[in-house]
């Protein structure tokens, strides 16, 4: 949920318990203030009424309310002592409205000459009830308002308060540590966004720099150990050649010449897998993929044939990009060689070149592969044992570099496909 | 045949410097450009292998100084500095051939003999190995005057062999040689088991006098009878 519906959705749910509780306590405490005022209306009543009867025995007849808004009747000694005053709500017929309505009765008694007297004044209630949809529909407009303007309020605020806040949230969305790009924060009056904003600055700065050295550190070491390893190897081949060894001595040389070459390989992928990514190839030119792979299929003849491979080369249109030529040709090499390596003896390699689509696909007895971790670096997906896991890696980082996308379905055949 | 050798990484100086010998090269060494400076002003070398980065100076100025004097020798450059520029400057500068570092012997080897043959038999570029007569600008190759038919992957692994006779040939450094560079992380070599098979059975059938050996999954060797 998002910062801004989530204040939002707090605030509603508060203000409706809050806006009831109140309306609530509101409600009772005008209804008391009503029923008091009734109440003393009636009292009031109540007085004029006996004064009356003092005045004019007369109304002493009023036996009921007919017209008038009380009765009197004569009760008997005791009841009348034991009598209390009471206020009541009750229902009387209105002629007017042809229904019963809510009213509201005083019941007292009064003693006049020698007689107790019981009087019974009522009054409307009609307006309270209006006053009581009033209040609940005052209450629910109210509760409206307040949560549209909340909603607009936090909006318009949380919109420019957090601003800053939102664009390094974008920022950080897009980041990406291979892609040496900066981080630019909006400076604001807010002290915790300018702490966030330094802390996040400082952060990436490290974080790329020491992505940087590491980089640097795998090119400086992998360049390092170009000499000392072709130095070991060129030692070994000498040794080999002097005639005193014996075949035990030769093969126990042979296995450690087989092990360097190995490093050597590793060493130099490694070389060249740091190379791109330090960006070091920057001459860039365009490049037809029809030629390319017409002429990588000639280069690697040899290695398809002996495994009994045919290459075909299906193309529905040329296919033209700008990058490095030599890049290019290690990426689309790396994927052909990948085929022929994993590919089934005496299968098809098939390639298929479209307008902005390229793909290679072969066929060989492995289920789908993890796609997730193909393109790391030494993942071994082989029994191979010369594979060192770092051709695709390096394949995928050319591709990253020039946002080809490298991807691989897997449809009875294992696809690697080159999007542009 | 008199080879200089300018490099300042000393154990792969002292490599060079073996494994030339042992093709019977009068072989000096320098590992400075002021030690460089005073052999090549007294004495002539029919090839000079010269590495760029040197502690006293770049390979370069003295390749400038070389061709100044128009000295002849023949020079390949041998260079860490894998890059482009590097290349196309040597090469400009009037040096014969680049090599990047790290290199196989046997491909310095073939690359040194190239070189001699450019500069020393000019119009002749013709090996003799056993019985066979190996026409480099032809491309072809005669068995007691009969042609024997190779296809170029073959006769660029029966050249390479021939550059290295009797010594031994890596199957990295032939792959390398034959099938360019970026075959190295490919495979197992097992390719090349099939091409050395059948340059085998052309070599027997048409009664060639020189013989392929296997040494120990390391590589092969050719050897004459």
């Amino acid at each position: 949920m998002k910062l801004l519906n989530y204040t939002t959705s707090y605030f509603s749910a508060v203000l409706l318990i809050l806006l009831g509780i109140w309306a609530v306590i509101f409600y009772v405490e005008m209804l008391d203030e009503i029923y008091d005022s009734l109440d003393d209306g009636l009292n009031n009543q109540k007085m004029l009424i006996i004064n009356r009867v003092k005045n004019d025995p007369e109304t002493i007849k009023q036996l009921d309310f007919k017209e008038a808004s009380y009765k009197i009747k004569t009760i008997n000694k005791e009841r009348a002592l034991r009598f209390k005053d009471s206020y009541r709500d009750t229902l009387m017929y209105m002629h007017n409205e042809e229904e019963f309505e809510p009213v509201r009765l005083l019941e007292t008694v009064f003693k006049e000459g020698d007689g107790f007297y019981k009087l019974q004044i009522f009054t409307s209630m009609v307006e309270e009830d209006d006053l009581i949809e009033d209040l609940l529909f005052s209450l629910i407009l109210l509760y409206i308002g307040l949560i549209l303007s909340i909603v607009l309020l936090n909006n318009w605020i949380l919109k420019r308060v957090w601003n800053p806040f939102y664009n390094l949230l974008q920022q950080l969305k897009n980041f990406r540590l291979e892609k040496d790009q900066k981080i630019l924060t909006i400076s604001s009056n807010i002290e915790e966004f300018n702490l966030l904003n330094t802390r996040i600055e400082q952060m990436l700065e490290k974080s790329i720099s020491s992505y940087n050295s590491q980089k640097q550190f795998i090119e400086n070491a992998a360049h390092e150990l170009q000499t000392p390893l072709a130095i070991s190897i060129n030692k070994l081949e000498l040794l080999v050649e002097n005639e005193e060894l014996n075949e035990q001595q030769i093969k126990l040389v042979a296995s450690v010449l087989n092990n360097l070459e190995g490093l050597t390989r590793m060493n130099k992928s490694l070389l060249l897998l740091s190379k791109i990514e330090n960006r070091q190839f920057p001459d860039e030119q365009e490049i037809d993929f029809v030629d390319l792979v017409t002429n990588l299929k000639k280069d690697y003849k040899d290695l398809a044939s002996h495994k009994e491979m045919e290459i075909k080369i299906e193309m529905t249109s040329y296919l033209k990009h700008t990058m490095n030529k030599d890049l290019a040709g290690i990426l689309v090499s790396n994927l052909l060689k990948n085929a022929i390596i994993h590919g089934k003896e005496g299968s098809e390699i098939i390639i298929e070149i479209s307008q902005n689509s390229f793909r290679i696909s072969n066929v060989s007895n492995r289920k789908a592969l993890d796609e997730s971790r193909l393109f790391s670096r030494f993942q071994k997906n082989s029994e191979s044992a010369n594979s060192n896991g770092i051709g695709l890696a390096i394949a995928q980082s050319i591709a990253e570099k020039y946002q080809i996308e490298l991807r691989y379905s897997f449809t009875e055949k294992h696809n690697f496909h080159l999007d542009f | 045949m008199k080879i200089l050798i300018i490099e300042d990484e000393l154990d792969m100086l002292q490599n060079m410097k073996d494994f030339l010998e042992k093709e019977n090269f009068v072989v000096e060494t320098a590992s400075s450009v002021f030690e460089a400076q005073n052999k090549i002003g007294v004495y002539a070398y029919d090839c000079i292998l010269l590495d760029i980065n040197l502690k006293d100076g770049s390979g370069f100025s003295l390749l400038e100084d070389l061709k100044k004097k128009e000295i002849e020798d023949g020079v390949i450059i041998v260079s860490a500095r894998n890059s482009l520029d590097d290349k196309l400057q040597g090469l400009n500068l009037g040096a014969d051939d680049y090599l990047a570092k790290p290199f196989h012997m046997s491909e310095l080897n073939a690359r040194v003999k190239a070189v001699l043959r450019r500069s020393h038999f000019r119009g002749n570029n013709i090996i003799k190995l056993g019985n066979l007569c190996i026409d480099i600008d032809e491309h072809q190759v005669d068995i007691d005057e009969e042609v024997l038919a190779l296809n170029r992957k073959e006769f660029e692994i029966l050249l390479f062999f021939a550059s290295n006779k009797n010594r031994l040939v890596n199957k990295s450094a032939l792959a390398e040689h034959v099938w360019g560079d970026h075959i190295d992380q490919a495979d197992n070599f097992e390719f090349i088991y099939s091409q050395i098979k059948n340059l085998r059975k052309k070599l027997n059938a048409a009664g060639a006098n020189i013989e392929i050996k296997a040494v120990y999954g390391i590589g092969y060797k050719l050897v004459e009878g």
